[in-house]
């Protein structure tokens, strides 16, 4: 048996066994995080959300995916078929595979890449196609006026979530995630993650996330007052439920990114705890409460203003920040809290 | 065949075959789309060269920017492309002296590449910088110290560029109703609402 995984084919089938292993992971936990985030919602509206199917209605979300997917799929007349259904392929399958560089432990990782950050900022600026394709595919004027505000939103906020990486990876010196955890591994247990050098920018690479995941405030893309449901206005049955896992795998995954890059990922707060992958998973749950939360709680934005604080505001001061950090690291400023690898954190 | 090889005529495949769909499809859509996936593919080739840097690099900027303008500007012009075919037409026998001109030149200076021994390897910017490092390191290194002057004017020089386009462009236009947006963000309700006694049966 040892023998076997030694050879390609066994590589290969250790590989894949670890890609089931965590999309297992996301798809399960997605079931929970739909459920949750109406739960929550609901809580803030002092509703009771969904409660009918299983125990607090704890299945419902696999009631909902089920309904989907025997559903009938129509496709418009107007529509470009072939684009039409890749569209939710392709926003579905970019949302799954950025999920391959997350570690969730030191060494619990699919690929462990050396450029793991550029891969996911990467896969996330593919992510605007499947709003595109689907929103010019389906021929009708709301659906297209969604996904072009949505492109142009995704694009305007992936420059500030760059900058912000950016400051991290100064910081670090290194853009594996493995490392930049590492990093901030320093004996004082959550003083010790980069929230605390990189204060201002953890709110600004949560505000970014928002805009980037089209999460409310910022869904502007799916308006429903305004364009019915903006880009995926068309869609029904299967097709819709790939958009919708996509949104939700992608608002995990940026959870997740809060994570690793501002909180320490697998590192505990305390430090006489041990570190584990429940403490990733449990910031991730967390990260995703707060996602929820706002949610519920901001009303939406304008498009303009959208516009003018991406560009006006978030831009200037990320690009403020990368300054400030590379001089910090340069001179090791507050005994090296800027540069990680100087003091051997 | 081993696992690079496969990968490498996969991703060879795809690139050419994208090309070639990006120049044959009749939707200006679809060609986008196509040529996007002839960017991905050569993505791919420099992971396999091992430039995985410049493959997320090639595909943060180019697919994730430039061609989502691409896609913008193919659907928000409305452009006949019946009309422009039959224009192409008009200038084929041009497009293709041009073309095999630029092709022969190519045959020829590759035809006569002579490459000395491990020039290979010594042309990859880790080598250059001394091995052993990651190419990212390794590039940051040519970059931003053996060549810090040259990629400084090389963005100066995009900089002027886009200041040109924009003072070409910008007009100020004074009759335009404009938003303060600090005045509208200091506004309360004390200067913004007035409250009055409407008596039942009388207007105001």
């Amino acid at each position: 048996m040892a023998e076997f995984l030694t050879t390609p084919l066994g590589i290969f089938v250790i590989i894949l066994a670890q890609v089931l292993l965590v999309v297992a992971f996301v798809m399960i936990s997605l079931l929970f995080l739909v459920y949750g985030d109406r739960k929550i919602w609901a809580a803030v509206q002092m509703r009771r959300g969904p409660n009918v199917v299983g125990p607090w209605g704890i299945l419902q979300s696999v009631a909902d995916a089920l309904k989907y997917v025997v559903k009938e799929v129509i496709i418009p007349s107007g529509a470009d078929r072939a684009v039409f259904i890749m569209a939710p392929l392709v926003s579905f399958v970019l949302a799954m595979i950025a999920w391959a560089v997350i570690p969730f432990n030191d060494g619990w990782v699919v690929a462990n890449l050396n450029v793991a950050i550029l891969f996911v900022f990467a896969v996330s600026s593919l992510e605007v196609y499947g709003v595109i394709m689907g929103g010019w595919a389906s021929n009708s004027k709301y659906a297209f006026l969604g996904s072009l505000r949505s492109a142009a939103q995704m694009i305007s906020y992936e420059v500030s979530i760059g900058l912000i990486i950016i400051g991290v990876i100064i910081s670090t010196g290194s853009m594996n995630f493995g490392e930049i955890v590492r990093a901030q591994d320093g004996g004082y247990g959550l003083f010790s993650w980069y929230w605390l050098p990189h204060f201002p920018m953890v709110f600004l690479f949560f505000i970014s996330a928002l805009a980037e995941t089209n999460r409310p405030p910022f869904d502007l893309p799916e308006a429903e007052s305004e364009l019915v449901a903006g880009y995926q206005v068309e869609y029904s049955a299967t097709p819709f439920l790939l958009f919708m896992a996509g949104e939700y795998i992608a608002i995990f995954l940026m959870c997740a990114l809060t994570s690793l890059l501002f909180f320490g990922g697998w590192l505990s707060p305390i430090p006489f705890i041990p570190d584990s992958p429940l403490w990733m998973v449990a910031k991730m749950a967390f990260f995703f409460f707060i996602f929820a939360m706002v949610k519920a709680i901001v009303p939406r934005f304008r498009y303009d203003q959208l516009m003018r604080i991406g560009w006006k505001v978030f831009l200037p001061l990320s690009l403020f920040w990368v300054v400030w950090v590379a001089f910090a690291a340069k001179f090791e400023f507050f005994g090296g809290a800027y540069a990680r690898w100087a003091v051997g954190g | 065949m081993s696992v690079q090889v496969f990968a490498f005529y996969l991703f060879a495949i795809t690139c050419i075959s994208g090309g070639l769909f990006t120049v044959i499809s009749r939707n200006p859509v679809h060609s986008v789309l196509w040529l996007i996936l002839s960017f991905l593919s050569a993505a791919g080739l420099f992971v396999l060269l091992g430039a995985e840097f410049v493959a997320m690099l090639l595909i943060i900027v180019y697919v994730g920017a430039v061609a989502v303008l691409f896609l913008f500007v193919v659907m928000m012009l409305d452009v006949d492309f019946a009309e422009l075919k039959a224009e192409m037409a008009r200038y084929m026998p041009l497009a293709l002296l041009i073309g095999v001109v630029i092709l022969m030149q190519l045959a020829m200076a590759l035809g006569v590449w002579e490459t000395a021994e491990g020039v290979a390897l010594a042309d990859r910017p880790d080598a250059i910088a001394g091995g052993g490092e990651h190419n990212t390191d390794a590039l940051g290194r040519v970059l931003y110290d053996k060549y810090f002057l040259l990629f400084q004017l090389a963005g100066l020089i995009l900089l002027v560029a886009m200041v040109g386009a924009i003072v070409l462009t910008l007009r100020h236009r004074t009759y335009v109703k404009r938003q303060d947006v600090l005045a509208q963000m200091y506004r309360d309700p004390a200067t913004a609402l007035e409250l009055k006694d409407i008596k039942p049966g009388q207007g105001l």
